[in-house]
């Protein structure tokens, strides 16, 4: 993307003014996605998107500046305008030499999809409508969308780092609205992978029409939800989201610096039920949240969190890592070249247990039944966290019973964790966006099914 | 006085839309900003962020099919590769009748709101230092007030310049520009294992008209207030939320009156036009040309100029957010409702949502409600709500309300109801604050809603 000689001028200037560390980010993305409503293909967006954000370190203290202009002279400019942002000042001369890192790729991308015509994309969504509304008639209305996105980046740094990665992402999402004497309901289902075109033979998209419209329909019979504390089960993959928010976010180790996590100084310490393992893995084959290396240059890994309900690690940025004197653990990321990059996870999971999942159901006399969550958030100063449930069935007498109704379920993390008295054999993951401060990307998360032994939730039945 | 480098918005948007073809209609939309980010922790810069952001995007039809494109720059030969892409991708969309630009007769139809104030050429005058000194000060204001607050999470400061303008192939041209300054701190407050955060801030239009001794005032009073609070049993209660939490709450009826949603019946108000579903005292407007609201604008994301759209009065459902698209399938017109950043093309949105006041103060609806909750913040708003079931649980934080004062604090709890009921059952008071997004804050309560923790 960009000339090595350039970026080690660039990097020289930078840190003119007395910086101890400089980087460049440079990123060069390309999208495309279609949307489908009411049966009609209502448009095919593309974007492109070029440029560099330039960060110069000194001490605590970090300048930022991004440019769209990859020139020399655009890249100086901002190397100039991060420099002089960064406090203090001061002089001096550095010179900086790069080394190219080889990259490890977990997967290899079959089909980019930019090799593949835009019809043949908007037939993706056309399959998906016919497919929901062949669900029944009470669907009454269907969107399907479509997204691709290659992004190629490069991380240059003073300490001579030089690494690329290109990240080749689809997602294919549909949602349904159905209608009933009851009123109208909606759902929706999303998958998505760092993954080319070859996504559809995984995920064909008849089968997430289909998802998301017998989910619609379930719901027109749904009653209130309960209210009040009770057992959940979390079918796999659909409770991923509650380890992010539970744990996840709390062991993000600039959170964890600033005070600002229940988990601080809880290193080597019991903090979940023994049955829960806690790992946080960027090398995961085609998985949303998967790249080679983070935005920081730095070899994406797979780092175990808690280990048989022992805390045994956070999750690191290059900047705190060096601070620490410890490696990163590969977890720097930004959204775009215009954010300064900050520790965020990547797939975020619980492996499977031993339990058989329909034991685990018959062995639940009362509870609920959670197939697919919403999303979530957490405080993680407190802990306490929230997470949307969108299909949901009582279980009674250790039977799936009645649909419920959309409603919440609140908790505290470290509290939760302790509460997991049954693992299932089987695993599945879920795909999401996560939002930090105001940037967000692409993660996953995933468990088996698990039960907690009890958690609020806010519905409106007593 | 413009900012950033020397692009003529207008004139790069004027340029583009004169390459359409006979048959075709293309839109172009530009903007560009300056911001300026600035963090700061234990009484030192964390860092300061420095940017200039542009972009274009661009909207072709042809026949009815309507294609889209967007460039993260303003650079000629960039746009115009973007009409290139905009105009192939026109190919591959179905032919709608009623897919077209906005028009001059459209754009008549009511009069540009005159003297709008949302620029202020100082912005660009404040120094970083001064930026990053507002920034210590309120971090250091925030934690020398009350000697429970054990620390600072974060304290900022952020401003933005924004300049954009539209022009279409039918004729039509406009330019916007604003300017925002705000700063906020979270502070946490605790004794023990016990940690409490929350958040206060103060915004405005430029560097002077923020009060970040106020912001962390606010931050101190609501994280100490809620100090050792606890799961309650699960009950029916009255709930009064604040004004911060009105304006969330508004935004989900905001987006439930989007006529996008009703045509595509993605929305409980859909086919419910004329019906009643608030109390005769509801009364709910958008009303961009309000200078005092942050969102005003005297044109939307077409060009059209904006104006005061009633959406509920008197409690009866009165009409719904139009673009020039939806405006056209539904029959009603727009009602200068688009919104768009440049990376999709426009959409419907609120802007300035707003409940008539009522007559009673947030004191008076306290000892109006008897036992009841206060709800300062909630959480989970876009996973456990849903507009078009109408279906409402989020997780709440505040305190119970005795005898018409705040008494002990109250976490990890849900409220829940439906949005249809809420607003059946709604007493709006009589203090606006007029806050930063899409909506005016004012304290309401609702008669009852379930309430789950123990």
């Amino acid at each position: 993307m960009i000339d090595a000689s350039v970026l080690e001028r660039v990097l020289a200037a930078a840190l003119r003014t007395g910086g101890d560390f400089a980087e460049v980010f440079a990123e060069d993305r390309l999208v495309s996605s279609a949307q489908l409503d009411d049966g009609k293909v209502e448009e095919f967006t593309s974007g492109r998107e070029r440029g560099a954000g330039i960060r110069v370190i000194r001490g605590a203290s970090t300048g930022f500046a991004h440019t769209a202009d990859l020139s020399e002279v655009g890249l100086r400019e901002a190397a100039a305008a991060a420099a002089a942002a960064a406090e203090g000042g001061g002089a001096g001369t550095k010179t900086v030499g790069l080394t190219r890192r080889t990259v490890v790729r977990t997967h290899d991308i079959a089909t980019f999809p930019e090799t593949i015509g835009k019809r043949d994309k908007a037939e993706m969504l056309l399959r998906a409508d016919v497919a929901a509304r062949a669900e029944g008639s009470a669907i009454e209305q269907v969107s399907a969308g479509y997204a691709d996105s290659r992004r190629k980046i490069l991380v240059a740094n003073s300490d001579g780092l030089l690494a690329e990665d290109d990240q080749v992402r689809v997602r294919f999402s549909v949602s349904c609205v159905a209608v009933g004497d009851s009123g109208r309901q909606s759902a929706f289902e999303g998958p998505g992978g760092t993954i080319g075109f070859e996504f559809f033979d995984r995920y064909p998209p008849e089968e997430t029409a289909r998802l998301a419209a017998r989910r619609a329909i379930t719901l027109l019979d749904a009653r209130p939800a309960p209210s009040g504390e009770l057992p959940i089960v979390l079918e796999r993959g659909a409770g991923g989201v509650m380890f992010h928010e539970a744990c996840g976010h709390g062991l993000e180790a600039d959170l964890v610096g600033r005070d600002a996590s229940v988990f601080k100084g809880r290193l080597g310490q019991q903090v979940a039920s023994p049955l829960v393992t806690i790992i946080d893995d960027g090398t995961f084959a085609e998985e949303w949240g998967t790249y080679a290396i983070d935005d920081e240059g730095q070899t994406a890994q797979r780092n175990v969190l808690i280990e048989n309900g022992i805390l045994t690690d956070y999750m690191w940025d290059l900047v705190r890592a060096r601070r620490e004197g410890r490696p990163s653990s590969g977890n720097g990321r930004r959204q775009t070249y215009q954010y300064l990059p900050m520790v965020r996870m990547t797939n975020t999971y619980l492996p499977r247990g031993e339990t058989d999942p329909a034991d685990i159901i018959s062995d639940t006399p009362y509870g609920v039944y959670c197939v697919q969550l919403g999303g979530g958030s957490v405080d993680t100063a407190s802990g306490d966290f929230v997470f949307g449930v969108t299909e949901a069935y009582l279980i009674e007498d250790g039977k799936i019973t009645a649909p419920l109704r959309q409603a919440q379920l609140i908790g505290n993390g470290p509290e939760v964790l302790t509460l997991i008295d049954a693992v299932g054999n089987d695993f599945a993951t879920w795909p999401g966006t996560c939002g930090k401060d105001g940037q967000g990307v692409p993660v996953s998360s995933g468990q088996p099914t698990l039960r907690i032994a009890r958690m609020t939730m806010g519905g409106t039945a007593s | 006085m413009s900012v950033g480098a020397g692009v003529d918005l207008e004139a790069l948007a004027a340029r583009v839309v004169a390459n359409a073809r006979p048959g075709e209609q293309v839109e172009t939309y530009v903007v560009r900003s300056r911001e300026t980010e600035v963090k700061v922790f234990g009484g030192h810069v964390e860092s300061v962020s420095v940017a200039g952001v542009q972009g274009a995007g661009i909207r072709v039809i042809i026949g009815g099919c309507q294609g889209y494109a967007w460039a993260g720059s303003l650079d000629a030969d960039v746009v115009l590769e973007t009409l290139a892409e905009a105009r192939d991708n026109a190919g591959f969309g179905t032919p709608d009748e009623h897919i077209g630009l906005a028009t001059r007769e459209e754009a008549a139809s009511v009069g540009a709101v005159e003297g709008l104030d949302l620029w202020r050429d100082d912005l660009a005058s404040i120094t970083t230092e001064a930026k990053v000194a507002l920034a210590l000060d309120l971090e250091r204001r925030a934690l020398g007030l009350d000697t429970r607050v054990r620390g600072v999470e974060s304290a900022e400061y952020g401003d933005s310049m924004v300049e954009s303008a539209i022009a279409n192939s039918l004729g039509l041209a406009s330019a916007a520009r604003r300017t925002t300054a705000s700063c906020s701190v979270v502070t946490m407050a605790g004794e023990g294992s016990e940690t409490r955060t929350a958040y206060g801030f103060s915004a405005g239009r430029t560097f002077g008209d923020l009060d970040p001794d106020q912001a962390a005032r606010d931050a101190v009073e609501r994280t100490v207030r809620i100090l050792g609070g606890r799961k309650v049993p699960s009950a029916k209660l009255p709930v009064i939320v604040d004004p911060l939490v009105c304006t969330s709450l508004l935004g989900l009826y905001g987006a439930a009156l989007n006529g996008e949603g009703i045509i595509k019946g993605r929305s409980m108000f859909a086919g419910r036009d004329g019906e009643r579903v608030g109390g005769d005292a509801i009364t709910l407007v958008d009303d961009p040309t309000e200078p005092r609201a942050f969102g005003a604008s005297p044109f939307d994301s077409e060009g059209i100029p904006t104006r005061r759209t009633p959406l509920i009065v008197d409690g009866m459902l009165r009409g719904f957010l139009h673009n020039v698209y939806t405006g056209r399938r539904s029959g009603a017109g727009t009602t200068g409702s688009a919104v768009r950043g440049f990376k999709s093309a426009p959409g419907v949105g609120a802007r300035a949502l707003r409940l008539t006041p009522g007559n009673r103060t947030l004191a008076e609806l306290m000892s109006d409600a008897g036992e009841a909750l206060y709800v300062q913040s909630v959480s989970g708003l876009h996973s456990g709500t849903n507009i078009v079931s109408g279906d409402f649980s989020v997780g709440a934080v505040g305190l119970m309300i005795r005898d018409g004062v705040l008494a002990e604090p109250v976490r990890e709890v849900t409220i829940a109801s439906t949005l249809q009921r809420i607003l059946l059952d709604l007493t709006v008071g009589s203090d606006e604050v007029w806050l930063p997004g899409s909506a005016v804050g004012v304290p309401l309560l609702v008669g009852e809603m379930a309430l789950s923790g123990s």
